[in-house]
């Protein structure tokens, strides 16, 4: 009875132990990974909020002609059509990321990477993309030619 | 517990890890008065895993160009979570380990644990401390502050004052004529790539030939007879004790980071004069110091070629030492090598303390 006792005390200190080691070992480690973790994670970086653009002058785009823009830091295609009339989409493909382009023979928004197509609304008309692109806004102010978001 | 098991089973299976637990099992560590020196080699290892994953890390961030570098390193001291962290931490490591691989070096020296038959083991421990200053010496352009610049300056003109090569060596170090964003790009290229492939190399050659040799015994030991020995399992009872100093050293470090974080310092202007009391790392300033004292001209012979010739015999006898001292290697006592080794110790010390409050 005694002896059972006293080895019954022995175990319970023995787990205590075990308890303690474990848990601090564990909380070293968290010590440890946390700041790892943490450090993997890239810092925000201010983006600079664009609403507008300016491009140039009207008379200095070419009918039927495409060309990609720098919005903040993303691409937006301003397109001219045949007829003259002014469009801007967002030139990241719907389907995975890539940056499409104008196609002036076929008149439409190509995406090389895996054949996806865009007419000149913005529409997916062929390929993987699942969904039209963003459009933007065209303003002409006299001469000048800026792209803005589409509220 | 059953998943490792299993797991060990399979492995087991197809590579017979049989004979390694068995050779980890027979394997021995002596246990005698020096047995403490036995860990320099696990801490200097420990310092080297430190320095290859807080590297990676810094890797992450820093941008190894003249235009960016400086920057970079401003973000990961300010922007990136726990940046600050990680480089004090590889800066402290860096010291930290030439300081272990020093006391390595000469504990196995004094002990002329690289005789007959660890000849290899002692070569190949030696490049990777020459290899550990070129870590140093590259490591410190990269944060491409005004005391990187010109230390490197002035460590690549030394490399010049080199008799023949010379010349040859310092346009190759400084990737032209003068230091400039070239060096930068060539000294990353040796601190990230280089060099740690060559290290890794030695290393792997280093550590296999310990365990196939096992732990070298003083000569005085090597003399008692097999009853008389005392040894200490390597598994699990010495490996327990490596780990436990692993984990004090973490923290030593740890605790070196935060209260002495490393700084950044004035970004290098290549037209700038060099700042007052500018002096080298603390592991080359030895040599630095001693470079003042000789005269500028000794017999014909300019005086800064003469030192850095003589450095170099003693760096080249240092290393060949296991094939010269062959007394050691018949087991008899050497008195020679202890007189020379404490000359060393001394000389470095002295040296060291005088370049420090000069």
């Amino acid at each position: 009875m005694n002896n059972s006792s006293s080895s019954q005390k022995q175990n319970n200190r023995r787990d205590f132990l075990k308890y303690l080691l474990t848990g601090g070992l564990l909380g070293f480690a968290s010590a440890v990974i946390y700041p790892l973790i943490a450090y993997l994670k890239p810092p925000k970086q201010r983006e600079v909020e664009v609403s507008s653009v300016k491009v140039g002058k009207l008379s200095e785009i070419e009918k039927n002609s495409g060309r990609i823009i720098r919005f903040g830091n993303k691409p937006v295609i301003l397109v001219r059509t045949a007829a003259g009339d002014l469009r801007a989409f967002s030139a990241t493909c719907t389907h995975l990321d890539c940056t499409v382009q104008f196609k002036s023979d076929q008149s439409i928004l190509w995406c090389a990477c895996h054949n996806g197509k865009y007419d000149l609304n913005g529409r997916n008309i062929s390929g993987p993309p699942p969904r039209p692109l963003d459009s933007f806004r065209v303003v002409i102010q006299g001469e000048e030619v800026l792209i803005s978001k589409n509220v | 517990m059953n998943i490792i098991k299993n797991l060990y089973n399979w492995i087991d299976e197809r590579v017979k890890l049989e004979d390694l637990v068995n050779f980890l099992g027979k394997k021995y560590v002596p246990v005698h008065r020096n047995s403490v020196w036995y860990y320099f080699g696990g801490v200097s290892l420990f310092f080297f895993i430190i320095q290859v994953v807080t590297g990676i890390l810094l890797l992450f961030y820093y941008k190894g160009s003249a235009d960016l570098a400086f920057e970079s390193i401003q973000f990961i001291m300010s922007k990136v979570q726990f940046g600050w962290l990680i480089r004090s931490i590889h800066s402290w490591a860096a010291n930290l380990f030439i300081l272990a691989a020093f006391i390595h070096m000469f504990s196995v020296y004094f002990e002329k644990s690289y005789r007959k038959p660890r000849e290899i083991t002692w070569v190949t421990g030696m490049l990777m401390f020459f290899l550990a200053l070129g870590f140093g010496f590259s490591g410190y352009l990269l944060p491409w502050n005004e005391l990187a610049f010109f230390a490197t300056k002035v460590g690549t003109d030394i490399a010049g004052a080199v008799p023949l090569i010379g010349e040859t060596l310092k346009i190759f170090l400084r990737g032209g004529e003068e230091v400039t964003g070239a060096t930068l790009s060539r000294l990353f290229g040796f601190h990230v790539a280089l060099l740690p492939g060559i290290f890794t190399a030695l290393l792997t050659i280093h550590l296999l030939l310990v365990q196939r040799q096992g732990m070298s015994e003083p000569l005085r030991v090597e003399a008692l007879k097999q009853s008389e020995k005392k040894t200490m399992p390597f598994f699990p009872n010495f490996l327990l004790r490596d780990l436990l100093l692993w984990l004090l050293i973490l923290n030593v470090l740890a605790i070196l980071a935060v209260f002495f974080p490393s700084e950044l310092g004035r970004k290098a202007d290549l037209f700038a004069s060099a700042p007052a009391g500018i002096k080298p790392e603390w592991y080359f300033l030895f040599m630095f110091q001693t470079l003042k004292y000789i005269p500028a001209h000794l017999l014909i012979f300019e005086g800064e070629v003469v030192g850095i010739l003589l450095f170099m015999v003693a760096g080249v006898l240092w290393l060949l030492v296991p094939f010269w001292d062959t007394k050691s290697s018949k087991g008899q006592q050497n008195r020679l090598i202890n007189y020379l080794g404490l000359f060393a110790v001394i000389f470095i010390i002295v040296l060291t303390i005088l370049g420090w409050i000069a």
